[in-house]
C-alpha cells in the first residue's frame, strides 16, 4: 500500500512540475508586462530599470528556478498590477469562489439527482421527455450565454435579482461570506445557477442511465415481486446503488467547477479567483497567472490522488494485486 | 402589552424619520476597469487619474469646455523665461483637516519628479520649486516652458505631513513590489473622500463637507459607489436593471438600445483621441512585404494611394455606427494647433489611388502585414478588417494580424511593425505632445521612422517658445509639413458614449473622465 501511494504521489509531483514549467514558459509569449506598468510617456531608461528590478533580464532558467524555489514555499511573488502578495490575493479571493462552487454543487445535486431518478423511472412520460430536452440546452449552450440570459430575465426584465457583484458580505475574520445575509443570497443565486447548469445536466443523465440499468437487475425485480412499495424500491434499493459512480464524478467535478468558474465570474463580476485570473491576463500579470494555473493543477492533482487512495481503500482487488 | 406596542411604534417612527432625514443621494456607477492605485503619482493612466481626480486636486483644472480654470491655484503667471509663479487658494484643507500650504505643493512636485513616479515626464522641465510665502510658489524651469500649466492638470497635490506620517514620501514604486499606505488610502483636498476601498470590487467615496468649493458646488451627491464590471453585456444590464445610474463605457452598439428606454439616456461627444495607421518609411526593406530590396512606403505616392483608398465615411457608417468623425490630421478638435482646414481629408478615390500605385512602380500592388490591436480602441479590429478590404480593391494584399494590446504596442515601440494601427490622446491639449511622441525623429512612439530635420527643429523650438503668436506659427508650419508628407493615415476621431439614468445630470467630457463635482441626482 505504501509503494502504491508513494508512486501515486510521485506521479502527482511530476504533473505539478510539468504544469509549473509549461505555465511559466507560456508567459514569455503573452506580451511585455512592463508596457502595462509604465505609462505611454515612460522613457527607455524607466523600462530598463523596471525590467532589471523584476528580474526579466535574467536568462529563462534562472527566472524559472527562482519561480520554482518560491512556489514550493507557497510564495508567488508580487502582483505586477496591484503590488500585493499573490498568495494573499488568492486567499482573499478564494472564499468567493468556494462559496459559489458550494452553492452550485448543492443546486446540481438537488436538481440533478431527483430529476435523474424521475426520468429513469418514468421513461416515457412527457415530463421526462421535456426535462431531457431542456437538459440538452444545459450542455450545449456556452456558459456566458446562459449567464447573460439569466441576467436579462431576472435582473433586467423581472428586476428581482442583482445582475452582478457580490453584495451583503459579512467578514468572519478573514473569510468574507455571502451566506449570512439576504442580500448575499440574492447575489449568489444567478451565478451559482449558471455555473451549476452543466453539472445538473450531467448528473441527471448519469443518474438516469444508472437507474435504467439497475431497474433491469434481478434484485429490483425480486423486490417488486415481494410486494415492496414502489417508493421503497425506487429510492432505498435502486437509488442507493446508483450513487457510487455519481459521487465519484461529483468529486472530480468540484475541481472543474473551481477551475472553470472563471467565465461565470467574469459575466457576473463575481470577485473570486477566476475573475482575478482574467484580469491578470488583460494586464499580463505573470505572477498571478502562474500562481493560478499551479493552484488549479494542485486541486486536480490532489483530488485525483485522494480518489486513487480511496479506491485502494474501498476496492479489495487492488490490494490483492499488490497495488499494481 | 399596550405600552410595549406604543413604544415599538414610537421607535419605528423615529427610525423612519431618521431614515428620511438621512436620505442620501447615492450615485452608483461602473466602468470596465478599476483604478490601479490611489497613489496619485503611481500610475499615469486614464481611469486611475479619473478616480484620483475626485479625491485629489491639481493646481490647475479644466472646465466643462476643457479650458484651464483655477484649481488649488487661484492664479498663475509666467516669470519671463525662467518659470511660472502660482498663487494658492486660501483656506483649503485636506481631508484630515491639515491646511494646504506652499510646502505641500513643493513636496508634491518633488514627489512627482522621483524615480518611481509615473509623472516625471510631465514635470521634467521643473528644476526647482521656490516657496515664496505660505501661498505663493515659483516653479523654476529648465528654459522657458509655455505650456507648464497644461502639464499640471492631472498632477495632484498631496499633504506633506500625511505623507511623512504614513511613510509615502516617495510614490509607490511599481518595480519595488510593496503596497504602500497611499495605494488604498488617500488624503486629498477634493470634493470626495474615500470611505471604503476594495480594489476591483467596490470603492465608496463620500462628500467632503469641508471642501473649499462647497459654497458654489454644483453637485448634490452625498455618496459615490463604484463597482467595475468587466463584461460589457453585464455592464449594460446593470444600467438597464437600475442597479447603477451611470455607465462610463457602454458599448457603442448598445447606445441606441439604452436611449430607447424611458428612464435612461445617452450622451456622446468626440473624444480627444484620433485613430490612424502608421507606415514604416524608415527601413530599407519591409519585413512582411513581397517587395524586396526597397521599401514602397518610402515613396510618397504609395502612402497617398493608401490614403485615398481608405473610405473613412464607409468605416464611420458601417463599422462605427455613425459614432466617429473622419479625420484629416491625427489630432482632434480641442487640441491647440488643430484647425478645421487641417482636418480636411484628401478625397476618397480608388481610381486615383490605383494610378498612384502604378506610377510608383506597383501596378499590381504588393503585400504587407497590418498590425492591429483587438482590445484597445472602439471596434479596432473591425476597422482594420474594413481597411484590408478597401486596400484589396487597389491591388494591395494586406495580411491582418490583430492581437491584444499587450502584444501589439511593443511591436510599435520596438519598431518592428511595417504597418500598424495606433490611437493617440492628448492630455496636455497641445500639439507639442503629438509632435514630440509621434513625429520627432526621436519620438518614443514614432514607429514610422519618419525623420525630418525641420520638423525636429520646430518641435524642439515650440516646446520653449514663449511668444505665443510665433509659437502658433511654428505649430502650423509643422502640421502642414507632416500633413503634406502623409506620415500617417488618419482615420477618425473617436466618439465616446456615456449611458446614464435620466435622474442623473452629468456633463460628458471629451477626455472621458467624469467629474462628479458637476453631477446632480434628481
Amino acid at each position: 500500500m505504501i509503494t502504491y501511494i508513494a508512486r501515486r504521489m510521485l506521479q502527482a509531483l511530476v504533473v505539478m512540475a510539468a504544469v509549473s514549467f509549461i505555465s511559466f514558459s507560456l508567459f514569455n509569449y503573452v506580451g511585455d508586462p512592463v508596457d502595462n506598468m509604465v505609462g505611454q510617456e515612460a522613457t527607455l531608461e524607466d523600462r530598463q530599470r523596471i525590467r532589471e528590478v523584476l528580474g526579466l533580464e535574467d536568462p529563462f532558467f534562472v527566472q524559472y528556478a527562482r519561480f520554482l524555489q518560491n512556489a514550493v514555499q507557497g510564495e508567488f511573488g508580487i502582483s505586477y498590477r496591484t503590488k500585493r502578495s499573490v498568495s494573499e490575493m488568492i486567499i482573499e479571493r478564494l472564499p468567493a469562489t468556494l462559496e459559489l462552487v458550494f452553492v452550485s454543487a448543492l443546486i446540481a445535486l438537488g436538481l440533478g439527482i431527483p430529476l435523474g431518478v424521475y426520468t429513469g423511472i418514468n421513461r416515457s412520460s412527457w415530463i421526462s421527455k421535456s426535462v431531457l430536452t431542456v437538459s440538452l440546452v444545459g450542455v450545449s449552450l456556452p456558459t456566458f450565454i446562459i449567464g447573460i440570459g439569466l441576467i436579462y430575465i431576472f435582473a433586467v426584465h423581472l428586476g428581482v435579482l442583482p445582475s452582478s457583484g457580490r453584495s451583503g458580505t459579512v467578514d468572519l475574520g478573514g473569510w468574507r461570506t455571502s451566506f449570512l445575509t439576504f442580500d448575499g443570497w440574492r447575489s449568489i443565486v444567478l451565478p451559482a445557477l449558471t455555473l451549476s447548469l452543466f453539472q445538473v445536466t450531467m448528473i441527471l443523465r448519469l443518474v438516469r442511465a444508472e437507474m435504467l440499468e439497475i431497474m433491469r437487475t434481478d434484485f429490483i425485480k425480486f423486490a417488486r415481486a415481494r410486494g415492496l412499495p414502489d417508493r421503497k424500491v425506487n429510492y432505498s434499493h435502486a437509488l442507493k446503488n446508483t450513487l457510487v459512480p455519481v459521487i465519484t464524478i461529483i468529486g472530480l467535478n468540484i475541481g472543474g467547477l473551481i477551475a472553470f468558474s472563471l467565465i461565470t465570474e467574469t459575466v457576473f463580476q463575481w470577485p473570486g479567483t477566476g475573475l482575478m485570473f482574467i484580469q491578470a491576463v488583460d494586464f499580463v500579470d505573470v505572477p498571478i497567472m502562474a500562481a493560478y494555473l499551479c493552484f488549479v493543477a494542485l486541486i486536480f492533482v490532489t483530488i485525483n490522488l485522494v480518489v486513487d487512495i480511496l479506491y485502494f481503500v474501498i476496492d479489495p482487488r487492488l490490494r490483492a494485486e499488490g497495488g499494481h | 402589552m399596550r405600552i410595549h406596542a406604543t413604544a415599538l411604534a414610537a421607535i419605528l417612527s423615529t427610525t423612519m424619520f431618521v431614515g428620511i432625514a438621512q436620505a442620501e443621494n447615492v450615485l452608483r456607477w461602473t466602468s470596465q476597469g478599476d483604478a490601479l492605485t490611489l497613489d496619485p503619482m503611481g500610475q499615469n493612466e486614464g481611469p486611475t487619474n479619473s478616480m484620483n481626480g475626485q479625491i485629489y486636486e491639481p493646481l490647475v483644472k479644466r472646465d466643462r469646455d476643457m479650458v484651464l480654470e483655477a484649481g488649488l491655484a487661484e492664479s498663475w503667471k509666467p516669470m519671463g523665461t525662467t518659470g511660472w509663479e502660482f498663487k494658492l487658494r486660501q483656506g483649503v484643507k485636506f481631508h484630515d483637516g491639515a491646511d494646504l500650504t506652499a510646502e505641500d505643493v513643493a513636496f508634491s512636485i518633488t514627489r512627482a519628479l522621483a524615480k518611481s513616479s509615473d509623472f516625471k515626464e510631465q514635470v521634467k522641465s521643473i528644476k526647482e520649486v521656490k516657496i515664496v510665502d505660505d501661498h505663493t510658489v515659483q516653479f523654476i524651469t529648465d528654459g522657458p516652458n509655455p505650456i507648464l500649466p497644461n502639464e499640471l492638470t492631472n498632477l495632484y497635490i498631496m499633504d506633506k505631513g500625511w505623507s511623512e506620517k504614513n511613510n509615502v514620501m516617495e510614490p509607490q514604486d511599481f518595480a519595488a513590489g510593496e503596497e504602500t499606505y497611499a495605494v488604498r488610502n488617500a488624503n486629498g483636498t477634493g470634493p470626495f473622500m474615500v470611505e471604503q476601498r476594495l480594489p476591483d470590487e467596490l470603492t465608496v467615496l463620500v462628500k467632503n463637507p469641508n471642501w473649499w468649493g462647497n459654497a458654489t458646488a454644483e453637485h448634490n451627491i452625498d455618496k459615490i459607489e463604484y463597482r467595475p464590471i468587466k463584461n460589457a453585456a453585464t455592464r449594460v444590464a446593470a444600467l438597464l436593471s437600475g442597479e447603477v445610474d451611470f455607465v462610463l463605457d457602454a458599448p457603442l452598439q448598445d447606445l441606441k438600445r439604452i436611449d430607447a428606454q424611458d428612464n435612461l439616456k445617452t450622451l456622446t461627444v468626440n473624444q480627444i483621441r484620433t485613430i490612424f495607421f502608421g507606415m514604416d518609411q524608415g527601413v530599407d526593406e519591409l519585413r512582411s512585404s513581397d517587395v524586396k530590396g526597397k521599401n514602397p512606403f518610402k515613396d510618397k505616392r504609395v502612402r497617398q494611394a493608401f490614403y485615398q483608398a481608405l473610405d473613412v465615411e464607409a468605416i464611420k457608417r458601417v463599422v462605427m455606427e455613425g459614432l466617429s468623425i473622419p479625420a484629416g490630421i491625427i489630432t482632434s478638435p480641442g487640441v491647440h494647433g488643430y484647425t478645421k482646414e487641417l482636418d480636411k481629408r484628401r478625397p476618397f478615390d480608388p481610381a486615383a489611388a490605383k494610378k498612384l500605385l502604378a506610377d510608383a512602380g506597383y501596378p499590381d500592388g504588393f503585400t504587407v502585414q497590418l498590425d492591429c490591436p483587438n482590445n484597445r480602441y472602439n471596434n479596432d479590429e473591425k476597422i482594420c478588417q474594413a481597411a484590408v478590404a478597401m486596400l484589396a480593391k487597389i491591388g494591395v494584399t494586406v495580411k491582418l494580424d490583430a492581437i491584444p494590446k499587450s502584444q501589439h504596442f511593443p511591436k510599435i515601440k520596438n519598431r518592428v511593425s511595417d504597418f500598424y494601427m495606433l490611437g493617440w490622446g492628448v492630455p496636455t491639449l497641445d500639439s507639442h505632445y503629438v509632435f514630440s511622441y509621434l513625429f520627432h525623429s526621436k519620438g518614443g512612439w514614432n514607429g514610422t521612422g519618419f525623420a525630418n530635420a525641420r520638423v525636429d527643429e520646430l518641435t524642439d523650438t515650440f516646446a520653449v517658445e514663449t511668444d505665443l503668436a510665433k509659437r502658433d506659427q511654428m505649430i502650423a508650419e509643422a502640421w502642414s509639413i507632416v500633413k503634406d508628407e502623409i506620415v500617417y493615415l488618419p482615420i477618425h476621431h473617436q466618439v465616446i458614449g456615456w449611458g446614464m439614468s435620466t435622474k442623473l445630470d452629468l456633463p460628458i467630457l471629451p477626455n472621458d473622465s467624469p467629474q462628479f463635482r458637476w453631477a446632480k441626482l434628481n
